[in-house]
Protein backbone atom coordinates (compact mmCIF):
# COMPACT_ATOMS: atom_id res chain seq x y z
CA UNK A 1 0.00 0.00 0.00
CA UNK A 2 1.47 3.36 -1.11
CA UNK A 3 2.33 5.90 1.64
CA UNK A 4 -0.08 8.74 0.41
CA UNK A 5 -3.03 6.91 2.19
CA UNK A 6 -3.13 9.34 5.16
CA UNK A 7 -3.75 12.32 2.82
CA UNK A 8 -6.42 14.49 4.43
CA UNK A 9 -4.06 15.64 7.21
CA UNK A 10 -4.85 19.47 6.35
CA UNK A 11 -8.21 18.81 7.21
CA UNK A 12 -7.27 18.32 11.12
CA UNK A 13 -5.93 21.44 11.56
CA UNK A 14 -8.42 23.56 10.14
CA UNK A 15 -12.24 23.35 11.92
CA UNK A 16 -14.60 22.79 8.77
CA UNK A 17 -17.95 24.22 11.16
CA UNK A 18 -16.48 27.21 12.98
CA UNK A 19 -15.15 29.32 9.50
CA UNK A 20 -17.43 31.99 8.57
CA UNK A 21 -15.17 32.43 5.00
CA UNK A 22 -16.47 28.56 4.10
CA UNK A 23 -19.82 29.24 4.99
CA UNK A 24 -19.97 32.20 3.13
CA UNK A 25 -18.38 30.62 -0.21
CA UNK A 26 -20.48 27.70 0.45
CA UNK A 27 -23.16 29.48 0.94
CA UNK A 28 -22.94 31.43 -2.66
CA UNK A 29 -22.08 27.86 -3.78
CA UNK A 30 -25.49 26.92 -3.11
CA UNK A 31 -27.40 30.12 -4.05
CA UNK A 32 -26.24 29.76 -7.95
CA UNK A 33 -26.93 26.16 -7.64
CA UNK A 34 -30.64 27.04 -5.78
CA UNK A 35 -31.61 29.44 -8.36
CA UNK A 36 -30.55 27.24 -11.15
CA UNK A 37 -32.46 23.96 -10.11
CA UNK A 38 -35.59 26.56 -9.42
CA UNK A 39 -36.06 27.54 -12.95
CA UNK A 40 -35.75 24.26 -14.49
CA UNK A 41 -38.61 23.12 -12.52
CA UNK A 42 -41.66 23.84 -14.48
CA UNK A 43 -44.14 23.92 -11.68
CA UNK A 44 -42.73 26.20 -9.63
CA UNK A 45 -41.75 28.76 -12.16
CA UNK A 46 -45.29 28.85 -13.19
CA UNK A 47 -47.31 28.43 -9.55
CA UNK A 48 -44.81 30.46 -7.66
CA UNK A 49 -42.67 32.66 -10.06
CA UNK A 50 -45.11 34.16 -12.62
CA UNK A 51 -48.77 33.62 -10.77
CA UNK A 52 -48.60 37.18 -9.40
CA UNK A 53 -48.17 37.93 -13.15
CA UNK A 54 -50.43 35.64 -14.65
CA UNK A 55 -53.26 37.24 -12.12
CA UNK A 56 -52.63 40.86 -12.62
CA UNK A 57 -53.04 40.28 -16.17
CA UNK A 58 -56.32 38.39 -15.97
CA UNK A 59 -57.43 41.14 -12.94
CA UNK A 60 -56.49 43.67 -15.14
CA UNK A 61 -57.99 42.64 -18.50
CA UNK A 62 -61.13 40.88 -16.56
CA UNK A 63 -61.97 44.68 -14.81
CA UNK A 64 -60.73 46.32 -17.53
CA UNK A 65 -63.84 49.24 -18.23
CA UNK A 66 -64.06 49.58 -14.60
CA UNK A 67 -62.84 51.63 -12.31
CA UNK A 68 -61.72 51.11 -8.68
CA UNK A 69 -61.05 54.91 -7.59
CA UNK A 70 -63.02 58.13 -7.18
CA UNK A 71 -65.01 59.73 -10.14
CA UNK A 72 -62.11 62.74 -9.97
CA UNK A 73 -59.39 60.23 -9.30
CA UNK A 74 -59.52 56.90 -11.58
CA UNK A 75 -57.82 54.16 -10.65
CA UNK A 76 -57.27 51.24 -13.67
CA UNK A 77 -58.11 47.65 -12.01
CA UNK A 78 -54.70 47.29 -12.93
CA UNK A 79 -53.10 49.60 -10.32
CA UNK A 80 -54.95 48.55 -7.72
CA UNK A 81 -54.34 45.27 -7.91
CA UNK A 82 -50.40 45.73 -8.43
CA UNK A 83 -49.58 46.09 -4.78
CA UNK A 84 -51.29 43.20 -3.70
CA UNK A 85 -49.55 40.95 -6.41
CA UNK A 86 -46.46 41.90 -5.17
CA UNK A 87 -47.48 41.32 -1.84
CA UNK A 88 -48.54 37.86 -2.67
CA UNK A 89 -45.61 37.61 -4.85
CA UNK A 90 -43.54 37.71 -1.67
CA UNK A 91 -45.60 35.24 0.19
CA UNK A 92 -45.22 33.13 -3.41
CA UNK A 93 -41.70 33.50 -3.24
CA UNK A 94 -41.24 32.85 0.15
CA UNK A 95 -43.20 30.84 2.46
CA UNK A 96 -44.63 28.75 -0.31
CA UNK A 97 -41.51 28.25 -2.29
CA UNK A 98 -39.62 27.22 1.05
CA UNK A 99 -41.93 24.83 2.49
CA UNK A 100 -42.87 23.22 -0.35
CA UNK A 101 -39.20 23.31 -1.39
CA UNK A 102 -37.74 21.77 1.97
CA UNK A 103 -40.75 19.76 2.58
CA UNK A 104 -39.65 17.84 -0.77
CA UNK A 105 -35.82 17.74 0.24
CA UNK A 106 -36.97 16.53 2.87
CA UNK A 107 -38.71 13.48 1.68
CA UNK A 108 -36.76 12.56 -1.41
CA UNK A 109 -33.49 11.94 0.61
CA UNK A 110 -31.82 15.62 -0.48
CA UNK A 111 -31.32 16.53 3.45
CA UNK A 112 -30.16 13.17 4.43
CA UNK A 113 -27.59 13.75 1.86
CA UNK A 114 -26.65 16.54 3.23
CA UNK A 115 -26.33 15.48 6.71
CA UNK A 116 -23.77 13.37 5.67
CA UNK A 117 -21.81 15.99 4.13
CA UNK A 118 -19.23 18.46 5.82
CA UNK A 119 -22.07 20.95 4.24
CA UNK A 120 -22.59 23.98 7.18
CA UNK A 121 -26.58 24.26 7.92
CA UNK A 122 -25.55 28.35 7.31
CA UNK A 123 -24.88 27.58 4.18
CA UNK A 124 -27.58 25.90 2.95
CA UNK A 125 -29.40 28.64 4.73
CA UNK A 126 -28.03 30.79 2.86
CA UNK A 127 -28.29 29.29 -0.37
CA UNK A 128 -32.08 29.41 0.46
CA UNK A 129 -32.55 32.84 1.46
CA UNK A 130 -30.64 33.63 -1.69
CA UNK A 131 -32.49 31.99 -4.20
CA UNK A 132 -35.66 33.61 -2.45
CA UNK A 133 -34.05 36.75 -3.09
CA UNK A 134 -32.98 36.59 -6.40
CA UNK A 135 -35.98 34.80 -7.22
CA UNK A 136 -38.42 37.23 -5.40
CA UNK A 137 -36.60 40.47 -6.75
CA UNK A 138 -37.34 39.31 -10.39
CA UNK A 139 -40.70 38.26 -9.52
CA UNK A 140 -41.16 41.60 -8.51
CA UNK A 141 -39.08 43.53 -11.32
CA UNK A 142 -41.36 41.54 -14.04
CA UNK A 143 -44.69 42.13 -11.92
CA UNK A 144 -44.16 46.32 -11.84
CA UNK A 145 -43.19 46.10 -15.83
CA UNK A 146 -46.16 44.45 -16.85
CA UNK A 147 -48.26 46.65 -15.06
CA UNK A 148 -46.62 49.64 -16.20
CA UNK A 149 -45.27 48.50 -19.41
CA UNK A 150 -48.76 46.80 -20.36
CA UNK A 151 -51.27 48.38 -18.56
CA UNK A 152 -49.76 51.81 -18.31
CA UNK A 153 -50.02 52.21 -14.39
CA UNK A 154 -48.31 55.26 -13.25
CA UNK A 155 -45.56 54.38 -10.74
CA UNK A 156 -44.38 56.66 -8.11
CA UNK A 157 -41.74 58.77 -8.41
CA UNK A 158 -40.85 59.79 -4.83
CA UNK A 159 -37.64 58.30 -3.67
CA UNK A 160 -39.01 57.93 -0.47
CA UNK A 161 -42.21 55.71 -1.66
CA UNK A 162 -39.46 53.25 -3.26
CA UNK A 163 -37.43 53.36 -0.34
CA UNK A 164 -40.34 52.38 1.90
CA UNK A 165 -40.77 49.40 -1.39
CA UNK A 166 -37.45 48.25 -0.49
CA UNK A 167 -37.92 47.80 3.41
CA UNK A 168 -41.08 46.58 2.74
CA UNK A 169 -40.15 43.86 0.10
CA UNK A 170 -36.78 43.30 2.24
CA UNK A 171 -38.53 42.63 5.54
CA UNK A 172 -41.32 41.18 3.74
CA UNK A 173 -39.69 38.14 2.15
CA UNK A 174 -37.36 37.63 4.56
CA UNK A 175 -39.92 36.95 6.99
CA UNK A 176 -42.07 34.94 4.57
CA UNK A 177 -38.89 32.56 3.94
CA UNK A 178 -38.17 32.25 7.47
CA UNK A 179 -41.74 31.44 8.01
CA UNK A 180 -41.88 28.73 5.00
CA UNK A 181 -38.73 27.00 6.08
CA UNK A 182 -40.31 26.80 9.70
CA UNK A 183 -43.48 25.47 7.98
CA UNK A 184 -42.12 22.96 5.80
CA UNK A 185 -41.79 20.71 9.07
CA UNK A 186 -45.50 20.16 8.82
CA UNK A 187 -45.97 18.17 6.18
CA UNK A 188 -45.44 14.26 6.95
CA UNK A 189 -44.42 13.55 3.47
CA UNK A 190 -43.18 15.47 -0.25
CA UNK A 191 -46.16 14.29 -1.38
CA UNK A 192 -48.63 16.05 1.09
CA UNK A 193 -46.71 19.31 0.90
CA UNK A 194 -48.48 20.72 -1.56
CA UNK A 195 -51.91 19.63 -0.41
CA UNK A 196 -51.00 21.30 2.74
CA UNK A 197 -48.96 24.47 2.00
CA UNK A 198 -50.95 26.05 -0.82
CA UNK A 199 -54.17 26.11 0.75
CA UNK A 200 -52.34 28.05 3.72
CA UNK A 201 -51.22 30.14 1.43
CA UNK A 202 -54.61 31.00 -0.78
CA UNK A 203 -56.66 31.58 2.59
CA UNK A 204 -54.39 34.11 3.61
CA UNK A 205 -53.93 35.96 0.27
CA UNK A 206 -57.79 36.11 0.14
CA UNK A 207 -58.31 37.55 4.09
CA UNK A 208 -55.51 39.81 3.46
CA UNK A 209 -56.19 42.52 0.76
CA UNK A 210 -54.78 40.27 -2.44
CA UNK A 211 -57.54 39.07 -4.72
CA UNK A 212 -60.17 40.82 -2.73
CA UNK A 213 -59.94 44.51 -1.89
CA UNK A 214 -59.06 44.75 1.70
CA UNK A 215 -61.61 47.67 2.67
CA UNK A 216 -64.16 45.07 1.44
CA UNK A 217 -63.82 42.41 4.16
CA UNK A 218 -66.10 42.44 7.44
CA UNK A 219 -64.12 44.27 10.54
CA UNK A 220 -64.12 40.69 12.21
CA UNK A 221 -62.12 39.52 8.74
CA UNK A 222 -59.70 42.07 8.87
CA UNK A 223 -59.19 41.90 12.58
CA UNK A 224 -58.54 38.49 12.13
CA UNK A 225 -56.76 39.06 9.38
CA UNK A 226 -54.51 41.54 10.83
CA UNK A 227 -52.89 38.47 12.59
CA UNK A 228 -51.08 37.20 9.73
CA UNK A 229 -47.79 39.06 8.35
CA UNK A 230 -49.34 38.85 4.56
CA UNK A 231 -52.17 41.84 5.56
CA UNK A 232 -49.44 44.38 7.03
CA UNK A 233 -47.28 43.41 3.82
CA UNK A 234 -49.66 43.76 1.51
CA UNK A 235 -50.53 47.31 3.14
CA UNK A 236 -46.86 48.44 3.04
CA UNK A 237 -47.02 47.72 -1.05
CA UNK A 238 -50.50 49.79 -1.15
CA UNK A 239 -48.79 52.97 0.96
CA UNK A 240 -45.92 52.75 -1.89
CA UNK A 241 -48.81 52.34 -5.29
CA UNK A 242 -52.13 53.33 -4.32
CA UNK A 243 -52.88 57.11 -4.36
CA UNK A 244 -52.69 59.03 -1.04
CA UNK A 245 -56.12 59.05 -0.78
CA UNK A 246 -56.97 55.57 -0.56
CA UNK A 247 -54.96 55.96 3.09
CA UNK A 248 -59.00 56.71 4.68
CA UNK A 249 -59.83 53.09 3.59
CA UNK A 250 -57.26 51.20 6.13
CA UNK A 251 -58.19 49.90 8.70
CA UNK A 252 -56.95 53.25 10.85
CA UNK A 253 -57.73 55.26 8.29
CA UNK A 254 -53.88 55.12 7.96
CA UNK A 255 -51.17 53.52 5.91
CA UNK A 256 -49.63 52.33 9.85
CA UNK A 257 -46.33 51.83 8.36
CA UNK A 258 -44.59 51.37 12.10
CA UNK A 259 -47.37 48.82 12.44
CA UNK A 260 -46.39 46.68 9.21
CA UNK A 261 -42.31 46.89 10.32
CA UNK A 262 -43.82 45.30 14.14
CA UNK A 263 -46.05 42.83 12.96
CA UNK A 264 -44.12 41.84 10.33
CA UNK A 265 -40.69 41.96 12.21
CA UNK A 266 -42.54 40.27 15.22
CA UNK A 267 -43.54 37.03 12.72
CA UNK A 268 -39.34 37.07 11.91
CA UNK A 269 -38.66 36.72 15.03
CA UNK A 270 -41.75 33.59 15.63
CA UNK A 271 -40.04 32.10 12.51
CA UNK A 272 -36.40 32.32 13.28
CA UNK A 273 -37.19 30.47 17.09
CA UNK A 274 -39.71 27.65 15.30
CA UNK A 275 -36.85 26.91 12.46
CA UNK A 276 -33.72 27.10 15.61
CA UNK A 277 -36.24 24.61 17.17
CA UNK A 278 -37.24 22.30 14.31
CA UNK A 279 -34.95 22.62 12.14
CA UNK A 280 -32.55 18.87 11.55
CA UNK A 281 -31.64 17.21 8.38
CA UNK A 282 -33.17 14.62 9.49
CA UNK A 283 -35.76 13.16 11.91
CA UNK A 284 -33.11 10.46 13.72
CA UNK A 285 -34.58 7.24 13.84
CA UNK A 286 -37.26 7.92 11.87
CA UNK B 1 -1.84 10.18 13.66
CA UNK B 2 -1.87 6.44 14.77
CA UNK B 3 -2.44 4.63 11.44
CA UNK B 4 -2.51 1.23 13.23
CA UNK B 5 -5.88 1.85 15.44
CA UNK B 6 -9.13 0.30 13.57
CA UNK B 7 -10.98 2.80 11.71
CA UNK B 8 -13.84 1.43 12.49
CA UNK B 9 -14.42 -0.28 16.09
CA UNK B 10 -17.72 -1.20 17.21
CA UNK B 11 -19.13 -3.09 20.94
CA UNK B 12 -21.60 -4.68 22.31
CA UNK B 13 -23.65 -2.66 19.70
CA UNK B 14 -28.01 -2.04 21.07
CA UNK B 15 -30.08 -0.64 18.62
CA UNK B 16 -33.99 -1.37 20.07
CA UNK B 17 -36.84 -0.10 19.01
CA UNK B 18 -39.35 -0.62 21.68
CA UNK B 19 -38.86 -4.13 22.91
CA UNK B 20 -37.35 -5.17 19.37
CA UNK B 21 -33.69 -4.84 19.16
CA UNK B 22 -32.80 -4.18 15.48
CA UNK B 23 -28.80 -4.39 16.27
CA UNK B 24 -28.35 -6.69 19.02
CA UNK B 25 -24.32 -6.97 20.72
CA UNK B 26 -22.54 -6.52 17.79
CA UNK B 27 -19.12 -6.26 18.20
CA UNK B 28 -16.81 -5.80 14.76
CA UNK B 29 -13.65 -4.29 13.72
CA UNK B 30 -12.15 -2.59 10.18
CA UNK B 31 -8.39 -2.23 10.19
CA UNK B 32 -7.34 0.86 7.74
CA UNK B 33 -7.29 -0.07 4.29
CA UNK B 34 -9.47 -2.83 4.89
CA UNK B 35 -12.95 -3.69 3.04
CA UNK B 36 -15.33 -5.34 4.94
CA UNK B 37 -18.38 -6.67 3.83
CA UNK B 38 -21.71 -6.93 6.24
CA UNK B 39 -23.84 -9.97 5.20
CA UNK B 40 -27.09 -10.86 5.50
CA UNK B 41 -30.97 -11.25 4.61
CA UNK B 42 -33.11 -8.13 4.31
CA UNK B 43 -34.27 -6.70 8.14
CA UNK B 44 -31.20 -8.56 9.72
CA UNK B 45 -29.78 -4.97 10.56
CA UNK B 46 -27.29 -4.44 8.01
CA UNK B 47 -29.06 -0.89 7.30
CA UNK B 48 -29.23 0.10 10.79
CA UNK B 49 -25.63 -0.61 12.10
CA UNK B 50 -24.13 1.28 8.82
CA UNK B 51 -26.36 3.94 9.53
CA UNK B 52 -25.56 4.09 12.86
CA UNK B 53 -21.99 4.66 12.11
CA UNK B 54 -22.62 6.96 9.51
CA UNK B 55 -24.45 9.33 12.36
CA UNK B 56 -28.05 9.00 11.25
CA UNK B 57 -29.18 6.90 13.62
CA UNK B 58 -28.27 7.39 17.46
CA UNK B 59 -27.27 3.63 19.33
CA UNK B 60 -29.53 2.12 22.37
CA UNK B 61 -25.99 1.10 23.86
CA UNK B 62 -22.84 0.17 23.13
CA UNK B 63 -19.44 1.53 22.07
CA UNK B 64 -18.61 3.05 18.49
CA UNK B 65 -15.95 5.10 16.87
CA UNK B 66 -15.42 5.66 13.33
CA UNK B 67 -11.76 7.09 12.50
CA UNK B 68 -11.11 7.37 16.02
CA UNK B 69 -14.93 9.61 16.42
CA UNK B 70 -18.30 8.91 18.56
CA UNK B 71 -20.40 8.78 15.60
CA UNK B 72 -23.40 10.10 17.28
CA UNK B 73 -20.89 13.24 18.30
CA UNK B 74 -19.19 13.58 14.88
CA UNK B 75 -18.46 17.17 13.44
CA UNK B 76 -18.43 18.74 9.74
CA UNK B 77 -14.49 17.42 9.98
CA UNK B 78 -14.84 14.59 10.67
CA UNK B 79 -17.99 13.84 7.72
CA UNK B 80 -15.47 16.01 5.48
CA UNK B 81 -13.20 12.63 5.90
CA UNK B 82 -16.39 9.92 5.13
CA UNK B 83 -17.68 9.13 2.38
CA UNK B 84 -21.53 7.67 2.22
CA UNK B 85 -23.79 6.21 -0.36
CA UNK B 86 -27.28 5.69 1.31
CA UNK B 87 -29.37 2.47 0.16
CA UNK B 88 -32.03 4.51 -1.27
CA UNK B 89 -31.17 7.40 -3.67
CA UNK B 90 -31.80 10.13 -3.00
CA UNK B 91 -32.30 13.14 -5.98
CA UNK B 92 -34.26 16.06 -6.81
CA UNK B 93 -32.18 15.85 -9.79
CA UNK B 94 -32.50 18.80 -11.54
CA UNK B 95 -28.63 19.47 -12.27
CA UNK B 96 -26.70 18.04 -14.74
CA UNK B 97 -24.08 15.05 -13.47
CA UNK B 98 -21.42 17.42 -13.71
CA UNK B 99 -23.07 20.48 -11.79
CA UNK B 100 -23.54 18.38 -8.87
CA UNK B 101 -20.48 16.68 -8.48
CA UNK B 102 -19.06 20.22 -9.16
CA UNK B 103 -21.02 21.79 -6.53
CA UNK B 104 -20.23 18.93 -3.99
CA UNK B 105 -16.75 18.48 -4.44
CA UNK B 106 -16.53 22.04 -2.91
CA UNK B 107 -17.96 20.86 0.02
CA UNK B 108 -14.68 19.11 0.76
CA UNK B 109 -11.35 20.33 1.66
CA UNK B 110 -9.33 17.62 -0.90
CA UNK B 111 -11.53 16.27 -3.42
CA UNK B 112 -11.41 14.22 -6.28
CA UNK B 113 -10.52 15.45 -9.97
CA UNK B 114 -14.63 15.53 -11.29
CA UNK B 115 -14.08 14.77 -14.76
CA UNK B 116 -12.00 11.67 -13.26
CA UNK B 117 -14.66 10.31 -11.24
CA UNK B 118 -17.54 10.85 -13.78
CA UNK B 119 -14.76 8.52 -15.72
CA UNK B 120 -14.27 5.87 -12.75
CA UNK B 121 -18.25 5.59 -12.40
CA UNK B 122 -18.30 5.05 -16.20
CA UNK B 123 -20.88 8.36 -17.40
CA UNK B 124 -18.51 10.30 -19.60
CA UNK B 125 -21.48 10.36 -21.46
CA UNK B 126 -23.94 11.63 -19.41
CA UNK B 127 -21.65 14.06 -17.58
CA UNK B 128 -24.40 17.00 -19.26
CA UNK B 129 -27.65 15.63 -18.90
CA UNK B 130 -29.98 15.90 -16.28
CA UNK B 131 -29.90 13.22 -13.07
CA UNK B 132 -33.83 13.32 -13.10
CA UNK B 133 -33.75 11.69 -16.56
CA UNK B 134 -30.82 9.11 -15.90
CA UNK B 135 -32.11 5.46 -15.68
CA UNK B 136 -31.92 4.09 -11.93
CA UNK B 137 -28.94 2.50 -12.32
CA UNK B 138 -27.29 5.70 -13.70
CA UNK B 139 -28.39 7.53 -10.74
CA UNK B 140 -26.82 4.75 -8.57
CA UNK B 141 -23.18 5.80 -10.19
CA UNK B 142 -24.10 8.88 -9.27
CA UNK B 143 -24.97 8.18 -5.76
CA UNK B 144 -21.33 6.27 -5.75
CA UNK B 145 -19.53 8.91 -7.12
CA UNK B 146 -20.79 11.31 -4.92
CA UNK B 147 -19.71 9.32 -2.55
CA UNK B 148 -16.61 9.19 -3.45
CA UNK B 149 -15.85 12.95 -4.87
CA UNK B 150 -14.33 14.28 -1.15
CA UNK B 151 -11.54 11.24 -1.09
CA UNK B 152 -12.86 9.67 1.63
CA UNK B 153 -10.67 7.99 4.09
CA UNK B 154 -13.26 5.92 5.33
CA UNK B 155 -16.48 4.93 2.43
CA UNK B 156 -19.90 3.17 3.63
CA UNK B 157 -21.26 1.15 0.31
CA UNK B 158 -25.18 0.59 1.34
CA UNK B 159 -26.11 -1.85 -1.13
CA UNK B 160 -24.32 0.03 -3.58
CA UNK B 161 -24.92 -2.08 -6.68
CA UNK B 162 -28.87 -2.84 -6.74
CA UNK B 163 -29.82 -1.97 -10.20
CA UNK B 164 -26.94 -2.42 -11.88
CA UNK B 165 -26.58 -4.19 -14.98
CA UNK B 166 -23.91 -7.10 -14.88
CA UNK B 167 -21.32 -4.85 -16.90
CA UNK B 168 -21.91 -1.77 -14.74
CA UNK B 169 -21.29 -4.32 -11.74
CA UNK B 170 -17.71 -5.31 -12.79
CA UNK B 171 -17.13 -1.42 -14.13
CA UNK B 172 -18.21 -1.11 -10.28
CA UNK B 173 -15.85 -3.58 -8.51
CA UNK B 174 -12.89 -2.33 -10.52
CA UNK B 175 -13.19 1.09 -9.16
CA UNK B 176 -13.81 -0.45 -5.16
CA UNK B 177 -10.47 -2.32 -6.24
CA UNK B 178 -8.71 0.90 -7.70
CA UNK B 179 -10.36 2.91 -3.90
CA UNK B 180 -8.45 -0.43 -2.08
CA UNK B 181 -4.99 0.32 -4.04
CA UNK B 182 -5.49 3.74 -2.65
CA UNK B 183 -5.69 2.69 1.17
CA UNK B 184 -9.37 3.60 1.57
CA UNK B 185 -11.06 1.52 4.13
CA UNK B 186 -14.72 0.21 3.12
CA UNK B 187 -17.54 -0.89 4.86
CA UNK B 188 -20.44 -2.66 2.31
CA UNK B 189 -22.95 -4.20 2.19
CA UNK B 190 -24.35 -6.39 -0.10
CA UNK B 191 -27.19 -8.91 -1.15
CA UNK B 192 -24.14 -10.52 -3.91
CA UNK B 193 -22.38 -13.35 -2.35
CA UNK B 194 -19.89 -12.78 -5.06
CA UNK B 195 -19.33 -9.45 -4.66
CA UNK B 196 -18.32 -9.82 -1.13
CA UNK B 197 -16.26 -12.55 -2.62
CA UNK B 198 -14.63 -9.90 -4.92
CA UNK B 199 -14.40 -7.14 -2.61
CA UNK B 200 -14.16 -7.99 0.92
CA UNK B 201 -11.20 -9.27 2.78
CA UNK B 202 -13.47 -9.78 5.48
CA UNK B 203 -16.93 -10.22 6.26
CA UNK B 204 -19.88 -10.34 9.08
CA UNK B 205 -22.95 -12.49 9.01
CA UNK B 206 -26.12 -10.69 10.52
CA UNK B 207 -29.14 -12.32 11.21
CA UNK B 208 -31.77 -10.99 13.24
CA UNK B 209 -29.79 -8.35 14.85
CA UNK B 210 -26.82 -10.32 16.03
CA UNK B 211 -23.64 -11.05 14.06
CA UNK B 212 -23.19 -15.24 13.38
CA UNK B 213 -20.10 -14.64 12.05
CA UNK B 214 -16.92 -12.94 11.37
CA UNK B 215 -13.90 -13.94 9.50
CA UNK B 216 -11.82 -14.04 6.02
CA UNK B 217 -14.13 -14.37 3.48
CA UNK B 218 -12.26 -17.53 2.78
CA UNK B 219 -12.56 -18.98 6.07
CA UNK B 220 -16.38 -18.09 6.73
CA UNK B 221 -18.39 -20.78 8.34
CA UNK B 222 -15.15 -22.17 9.51
CA UNK B 223 -13.37 -25.11 7.31
CA UNK B 224 -16.18 -27.77 7.95
CA UNK B 225 -18.45 -25.50 5.97
CA UNK B 226 -16.23 -25.77 3.12
CA UNK B 227 -15.77 -29.54 3.08
CA UNK B 228 -16.91 -30.98 -0.52
CA UNK B 229 -19.79 -32.63 -0.91
CA UNK B 230 -20.02 -35.87 -2.85
CA UNK B 231 -23.78 -36.76 -4.37
CA UNK B 232 -25.23 -39.90 -5.92
CA UNK B 233 -27.86 -41.72 -5.80
CA UNK B 234 -28.21 -45.78 -4.99
CA UNK B 235 -31.21 -47.19 -5.13
CA UNK B 236 -33.09 -44.15 -6.48
CA UNK B 237 -32.22 -42.75 -2.79
CA UNK B 238 -30.25 -39.57 -3.24
CA UNK B 239 -27.02 -39.34 -0.99
CA UNK B 240 -24.56 -36.59 0.42
CA UNK B 241 -21.78 -37.38 1.75
CA UNK B 242 -19.01 -34.63 3.35
CA UNK B 243 -15.36 -35.54 2.83
CA UNK B 244 -12.16 -34.08 2.49
CA UNK B 245 -11.20 -36.77 0.19
CA UNK B 246 -14.17 -36.69 -2.48
CA UNK B 247 -11.70 -38.65 -5.14
CA UNK B 248 -10.91 -41.79 -2.87
CA UNK B 249 -14.97 -41.31 -1.91
CA UNK B 250 -15.88 -41.35 -5.65
CA UNK B 251 -12.89 -44.20 -6.41
CA UNK B 252 -14.47 -46.56 -3.98
CA UNK B 253 -18.40 -45.57 -4.97
CA UNK B 254 -16.90 -47.96 -8.66
CA UNK B 255 -15.38 -50.92 -6.81
CA UNK B 256 -18.08 -52.83 -8.50
CA UNK B 257 -17.84 -51.47 -11.62
CA UNK B 258 -20.87 -49.40 -12.00
CA UNK B 259 -21.20 -45.92 -12.94
CA UNK B 260 -23.07 -44.49 -9.58
CA UNK B 261 -26.24 -42.55 -10.37
CA UNK B 262 -26.21 -38.70 -10.71
CA UNK B 263 -22.45 -38.47 -9.50
CA UNK B 264 -21.19 -34.82 -8.49
CA UNK B 265 -18.71 -33.28 -6.33
CA UNK B 266 -19.72 -30.32 -4.99
CA UNK B 267 -17.64 -27.34 -3.18
CA UNK B 268 -19.58 -25.21 -0.97
CA UNK B 269 -19.62 -21.83 -2.83
CA UNK B 270 -19.73 -18.24 -0.29
CA UNK B 271 -23.37 -18.52 -1.24
CA UNK B 272 -23.87 -22.23 0.00
CA UNK B 273 -22.03 -21.08 2.92
CA UNK B 274 -23.99 -18.25 3.75
CA UNK B 275 -27.45 -19.50 3.20
CA UNK B 276 -26.57 -22.66 5.40
CA UNK B 277 -25.23 -19.93 8.37
CA UNK B 278 -28.28 -18.15 7.92
CA UNK B 279 -30.36 -21.07 8.01
CA UNK B 280 -28.84 -22.61 11.03
CA UNK B 281 -29.56 -19.33 12.98
CA UNK B 282 -32.76 -19.08 11.88
CA UNK B 283 -33.24 -22.68 13.27
CA UNK B 284 -31.77 -22.30 16.59
CA UNK B 285 -33.56 -19.36 17.27
CA UNK B 286 -36.94 -21.19 16.36
CA UNK B 287 -35.43 -23.58 18.75
CA UNK B 288 -34.94 -20.80 21.88
CA UNK B 289 -38.60 -19.19 20.76
CA UNK B 290 -40.03 -22.19 21.28
CA UNK B 291 -38.55 -23.04 24.64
Amino acid sequence: MSTTTSAPTAVTKSSLGSSLGRNLTLGVSRIKYEVRAYFRQGDSVFFTFLFPVVMLTIFALAFSEQSFGSDDEPLSAAAFYLPGMLAAGLLLSGLQNMAIDIAMERSDGTLKRFAGTPLPIMSYFIGKMGQVFVTGVLQATLVILVASVGFGVELPSEPSKWLTFAWVFVLGVTTSAVLGIALSALPRSGKSATAVVIPIALVLQFISGVYLGFSLLPVWLQNFASIFPLKWMAQGMREVFLPASFEVLEQSESWNLPGVAIATGLWLVFGLIMTRMTFRWIRKDS
Amino acid sequence: MNTTAPVVQVENLLKTYGSFAAVDSVSFEIQRGETFALLGPNGAGKSTTIEILEGYRDRTSGNARVLGIDPGKGGLDWKARLGIVLQSTGESGDVTVREQLTHFAGYYPNPRSVDEVISAVGLDEKAGTLIRKLSGGQRRRVDVALGIIGRPEMLFLDEPTTGFDPEARQQFWQLIRSLKFEGTSILLTTHYLDEAAQLGDRAGVIAGGKMIDIGAIDELGGAEARVPIVRWRAGGVRRDERTDTPGALVASLMVDGTEPAGLEIIRPSLEDIYLKLVADHATASELENAR
